[in-house]
């Protein structure tokens, strides 16, 4: 059950689905490449990075209070040990001279010890869990705000599928970083600076061997950054298809079972997961040669250290004690190596995908709310066309040129064939697309220089599939008017005449639609979504074929609140499309789009679509009169009815 | 989502089939983990022997080099045993991963449409993603280090009981606290995750919606509003999240504290003992030099279990999808069917949803219909009457609560499923269309033409149906389309999805409305052609406009749950209130048909004249032999 509206029309709108292997790595274009060339690597890299940083950026203080706290628990968990030597140099002899102080600070810093260990340790847990929380609350919304930002234009090309890969698995990957990477790759850190310090202090010699083992470790990390990052990529690239076909199956069930789709769609599921299984193991195979060898360097460098400094006791330079203290530390040293090769791998992991996520916050609204709205509070309706002209893209011109003028309250209806352009018509004026050149006014305002919250006030569009959110019925048609009292919301049911079948569910308004989602019929989403309009009670209503499942009793309803919400209609004032008359009082302007001809009824004014141009345009009796297309489409439809 | 409280062992048991061919390179695994902690322990006996023997100023090399040899040998063979555990147990960890997700997504598909209408996808997304991901990572690495450091406590507890028993039970003593406190910490964590993973399936639904209905929430201009409520449901998640890291921590906390302070007693005790000459120095220090050992798995012993937890829940949400079962199924006893002539009878069918409540009539309330083989038969009715139920019944998606449906004579549920629905083809108002080439998508379900080849049967369902203009995209018939491909509009994909079940070329063909998005031109000469295609397929076709009703042999008439009226459209119209009220449009008399009109197709996509091909009286089989429940 596809539940998408309208999608776009006409064979011009050509979907580049290719374009998510082009050769570009601006945005979500390109997407799909794992093989980047080094300049766009090198672009999409910074591109994670500075988006990792952004998140960063609100939480700084945060942030480094968690890594104090780390700091901190590492220091006291070296206190217990020096306590320990403190007890056993100290302590012991002071008690077998009757001195009981000393075990009682041994036993007493011990303890506080511990407890401060214990409570750090904790602290840190709980701070990088909120630290981490809160840097991925910002990306969701971040990237759901984003989302919501973006055109049609650029929902009509990007499947679902993908929006949720990005919200789910590659954020996924983001949190895994958070959560384990800060505290190990800070007490990793700490820790390694702090034995290397306190090497150098006992010998400089072991020093110096423990820093040269950094050279192989630095080709060894670059071996591996280079590699995971290809592998990650794909990784990420894999798994988006793996959902996307997911989510396709899914949403489409009836329809997979109806056409007995099942083994087919197994199969292709099948290689699909196989191939995310294979990048998976190739990602955590680098890792397993990562970091063992990152372990077999350490244990190289201590056999190194032995060799040296055993020599050296031999030659009675050193002294035995000082080299078990070295071989310790130096093994010390390398202990937190594969807790920051973890780090790292996460690092790499979530690099990737965030790669992926800047992509897509990186792309670019087309169709954007101004700077410095002009406001228009109280609209009145009127809407003028001034040398229009519009196609999809790159795509040709849909719409040639167009000099419209509807004056507010007036009802248009627009008729035409299938793929006239009626649509793009609509969507112009609810501004889901700009035009190409030329204009579009709302009551001498370009619709480009008011805000959204302006515009959407004053022009509302119900489209011909009626999508309905989880939740409550009443739910669903306050979205029309959030801040609408239920009363409110009952009477636009009833208006529209959704009222009767919405008592009848069995919690009424509150009925869940989800869980009854089989329930509601589709012309049932329909008279919803009008309740919505009814609800929102705009300025300009656009009813895109939205009466297109509806039974003729429940459209004659709808036909019957139209009539009510759009304003008397035989006050049609001047019809012939020139004039400019007033706008009844507290009549709405409405622009019918419908290739059922009922709705002509209710309508002042008739324009009929053809290859993107007006070709007829007057009242219905004019038209009617004047035997040309609408006559014949009008015929038609009477002939239609019976 | 039931059966919240399963326990830890009985939930981790239930992975036990899927682990048991490649238990043995787990047992491997964890084996070569063992010895890698071994080995790593080993490396300081070499210095202890190396200080005590060779190491003498003065002394020969030849021991120092053997030393180190020993040394870098055994460094070697950790990193070894490092590569080799990942070797044993990644490759078989994500094979089990991926025949879980592909039979858990095997599984979905065969659960009924019920199921699904209930589910969100996104919900369902989490689990075959990242709860699969989950129990994967926990099986290579949690489930091997849980029992390596477990053993590696337990040794260490070991050596610590043989060199001071006292000691020792001090030690042991904190253990006590710690199991009972982690058997609440068990309850109250793995609850958490459970609501974590939950809510993060219902965010992950509340994007998919958000997406899916772009439309409505621009055309409102309710992004705002969407925002904050997907905020919402995001900061319940992220407080949930805290909640469980507080609960880890507190763990934590007790974890390592506990230890730690009976270590400060043992320290006090144990410089006592020393004192009171019931216990050397040199054992005192190894004590708690391997106290200092046993420290560190102890402490991972909280991050450990709460992936433990983690994938026990993972499990359970996994398990509660694969033991749902689908309400519709093969039959026991196939009946198979040689050729089907395509009769079509509902008898007494009932249908009502799952959860409608008592007392409500049923919303299918004992329909009885007959459609001879190869007649058209309209459905009209009221919005919400029930039509769409009644034909979703045919091809089974979903079944009736009472009576039942049969096709030539022979209850479907007695059809094997593939069979029914092969030859029983659907177009639905909501179309959906599948993320291929043109040509694919109506091939779907194609069945054989004899004599034709598939390019001749695509170019006649196109034909039929109108969708010529699929010729005219970009890359014509090979053109992408559906969610990953091109957008085409409404009336475009109900075009395609009605050359799609034309193709199929079925014995019954099932139509909801399905010319509802064309203009009416475009309908007149569907339906036109459609008449001429379907002369001997039994179709079933829900009507809300005469126009197409028009193509119907006889309709029958929907109310209350029942088939109130079957007649011809005229003799209903003439007889019939309700359905002149379903029917007749908008104070609309019937206009006098004579009226002449080209009979020639215009090619200008239809804004020119048109024929008019309305049959008022359809010379149908039976026309008259109205079969009227009048319960």
């Amino acid at each position: 059950m596809s539940r998408r509206d309208k999608r776009r029309q006409g064979p011009a709108s050509a979907i580049p689905t290719d374009a998510r292997n082009a050769e570009t790595a601006q945005g979500t274009a390109g997407e799909d490449r794992v093989e980047l060339s080094r300049a766009d690597s090198k672009a999409v890299r910074q591109r994670s990075v500075r988006l990792l940083r952004t998140l960063l950026h609100p939480v700084r203080v945060r942030f480094a209070i968690t890594v104090a706290l780390v700091v901190l628990s590492q220091a006291a968990k070296v206190a217990g040990p020096l306590l320990i030597a403190f007890g056993i140099d100290h302590a012991l002899p002071a008690l077998d001279d009757g001195g009981w102080l000393p075990l009682a600070v041994t036993g007493g810093g011990y303890v506080l010890a511990a407890v401060a260990a214990s409570w750090l340790t904790a602290a840190y847990l709980t701070a990088t869990a909120r630290l981490s929380q809160a840097m991925l609350l910002d990306l969701r919304i971040q990237v759901f705000r984003h989302t919501q930002r973006l055109s049609m234009e650029f929902h009509e090309n990007y499947t679902s599928g993908r929006i949720i890969s990005r919200q789910t698995s590659d954020l996924e990957a983001l949190r895994e970083l958070l959560d384990s990477g800060i505290s190990s790759l800070a007490s990793g850190l700490v820790f390694m600076v702090l034995t290397a310090v306190s090497i150098f202090a006992l010998d400089w010699v072991t020093g110096i061997l423990v820093l040269l083992s950094g050279v192989p470790m630095y080709f060894l990390s670059r071996w591996y950054q280079t590699r995971s990052q290809a592998a990650y990529r794909s990784s990420r690239v894999v798994s988006a298809r793996l959902i996307v076909h997911f989510i396709e199956t899914m949403t489409g069930i009836r329809a997979v079972k109806a056409f007995r789709r099942e083994e087919d769609n197994a199969a292709r599921y099948d290689e699909l997961a196989e191939d995310y299984r294979r990048v998976t193991v190739r990602s955590i195979n680098l890792n397993g040669v990562f970091q063992p060898g990152l372990v077999l360097i350490g244990n190289i460098a201590v056999a190194a250290v032995l060799l040296a400094g055993g020599y050296r006791v031999l030659g009675g330079a050193l002294e035995v004690g000082a080299l078990l203290a070295l071989l310790l530390a130096t093994k010390r040293f390398f202990q937190p190596v594969s807790q920051m090769a973890m780090f790292y791998n996460s690092f790499q992991s979530a690099q990737a995908a965030l790669e992926k996520v800047s992509g897509l916050l990186e792309e670019v609204p087309t169709v954007r709310p101004p700077r410095n709205p002009v406001p228009l509070p109280h609209a009145r309706g009127d809407i003028r066309f001034n040398g229009a002209e519009f196609g999809y893209g790159d795509g040709p011109v849909i719409l040639p040129h167009l000099d419209l003028h509807i004056p507010a309250g007036q009802t248009v209806a627009v008729v035409g064939a299938t793929g006239a352009g009626k649509s793009t018509l609509a969507k112009l004026m609810a501004r889901f697309y700009d035009v190409t050149s030329g204009s579009l006014m709302l009551d001498g305002v370009d619709l480009r220089e008011l805000s959204t919250a302006d515009l959407r006030r004053a022009v509302v569009m119900v489209t011909q599939e009626a999508f309905l959110f989880s939740g409550t019925v009443a739910d669903n048609i306050a979205l029309g008017r959030p801040s609408a009292t239920r009363a409110e919301i009952e009477a636009a049911a009833r208006d529209v005449g959704a009222d009767e079948f919405i008592r009848l569910l069995p919690d009424g308004y509150d009925t869940d639609v989800n869980k009854r989602g089989g329930r509601v019929s589709a012309g049932q989403r329909q008279l919803v979504s009008f309740a919505r309009a009814f609800l929102a009670n705009p300025a300009v209503l656009i009813l895109d074929e939205a009466t297109s499942s509806l039974d003729i009793p429940s459209e004659r309803l709808v036909q019957e609140g139209l009539h009510r919400l759009l304003g008397p209609a035989e006050n049609t004032p001047d019809a012939s499309g020139s004039g400019d008359a007033p706008a009844h009082n507290g009549a709405r302007t409405a622009v019918v789009i419908a290739h059922r001809l009922s709705t002509v009824a209710i309508a002042d004014r008739v324009l009929v679509v053809h290859g993107g141009r007006i070709v007829e345009d007057g009242s219905p009796e004019e038209l009617l009169a004047g035997g040309g297309r609408f006559a014949d489409l009008h015929g038609a439809w009477q002939d239609s009815l019976v | 989502m039931a059966n919240h409280d399963t326990t830890l062992f009985s939930s981790l048991a239930r992975i036990g089939p899927q682990l048991k061919p490649i238990m043995w390179r787990l047992i491997f695994g964890l084996l070569s983990a063992l010895a890698a902690s071994v080995v790593a322990l080993a490396i300081p006996q070499v210095y202890r022997v190396l200080v005590n023997t060779a190491l003498e100023p003065g002394s020969g090399t030849g021991a120092l080099w053997l030393g180190t040899a020993v040394v870098l040998g055994l460094g070697i063979m950790e990193a070894w045993l490092l590569v080799l555990r990942r070797q044993l147990v990644i490759a078989p960890a994500t094979t089990v991963e991926t025949r879980m997700r592909t039979s858990f997504y095997r599984h979905l598909q065969n659960l009924s449409v019920e199921f699904h209408d209930r589910w969100g996808s996104g919900q369902l997304l989490s689990r075959a993603m990242s709860d699969l991901n989950f129990m994967r990572r926990w099986m290579a690495f949690g489930a091997i280090m849980l029992v390596v450091t477990a053993l590696t406590v337990a040794i260490g507890v070991g050596l610590m009981f043989s060199m001071s028993w006292q000691l020792g039970l001090i030690f042991l003593a904190a253990a006590v606290p710690i199991v009972v406190f982690g058997f609440t910490f068990r309850r109250s964590y793995g609850r958490a995750s459970r609501r974590s993973q939950d809510q993060a399936g219902d965010l992950a639904t509340v994007v998919e919606e958000s997406v899916h209905g772009i439309r409505v929430l621009k055309a409102f201009g309710r992004g705002r509003e969407a925002l904050d409520s997907f905020a919402g449901q995001a900061q319940e998640l992220q407080a949930t999240e805290i909640h469980k890291a507080k609960s880890l921590a507190t763990f934590s906390l007790v974890v390592t504290l506990l230890p730690e302070l009976a270590l400060a007693a043992g320290l006090v005790v144990g410089i006592l003992l020393v004192h009171g000459g019931r216990l050397d120095v040199g054992t005192l220090v190894a004590f708690f030099a391997t106290a200092a050992v046993v420290a560190g798995p102890v402490e991972s012993m909280g991050p450990l279990l709460s992936m433990t937890l983690t994938a026990k829940t993972a499990l359970d949400r996994h398990f509660e999808v694969m033991d749902a079962k689908s309400t519709v199924t093969d039959p026991a006893e196939p009946v198979r069917l040689d050729t089907v002539r395509g009769a079509l009878e509902f008898q007494d069918v009932h249908f009502r949803f799952p959860d409608t409540p008592d007392g409500t009539p049923d919303l299918l309330d004992g329909v009885d219909l007959e459609l001879a083989a190869g007649e058209t038969m309209a459905l009209v009715g009221v919005t919400g009457s029930g039509k769409s139920t009644l034909l979703n019944l045919v091809p089974r998606l979903f079944d009736p609560t009472g009576g039942a449906v049969m096709l030539d004579g022979v209850d479907i549920r007695r059809i094997p499923l593939a069979e029914l629905r092969s030859c029983v083809s659907v177009a639905f108002e909501d179309t959906t269309l599948f993320s291929n080439s043109v040509r694919d998508n109506v091939l779907l379900g194609a069945a054989d033409h004899p004599g034709l080849t598939p390019d001749e049967v695509l170019e006649q369902a196109l034909d039929v149906a109108q969708a010529g203009f699929a010729h005219t995209l970009p890359q014509g018939v090979d053109t992408l389309i559906g969610e990953e491909g091109l957008s085409l509009s409404g009336g475009q994909r109900q075009r395609i999805a009605l050359a799609r079940a034309i193709a199929a070329k079925p014995a019954v063909l099932v139509l909801d409305d399905p010319l509802s998005a064309l203009d009416v031109n475009t309908e007149e000469r569907v339906s036109g052609r459609l008449r001429q295609v379907l002369e001997g397929t039994t179709t079933l076709i829900v009507a809300h406009r005469p126009s197409t009703v028009a193509m119907a042999d006889r309709v029958a008439l929907l109310q209350d749950g029942r088939i109130t009226a079957v007649g011809t459209h005229t003799e209903l119209l003439a007889g019939n209130d309700h359905y002149r009220y379903v029917l007749a449009s908008l104070d609309t008399e019937p206009r006098d048909l004579d009226s002449g009109f080209d009979d020639e197709l215009p090619d200008d996509l239809g804004t020119g004249p048109l024929p008019v091909a309305v049959r008022t009286d359809p010379p149908g089989p039976a026309s008259t032999t109205a079969k009227r429940t009048t319960k």
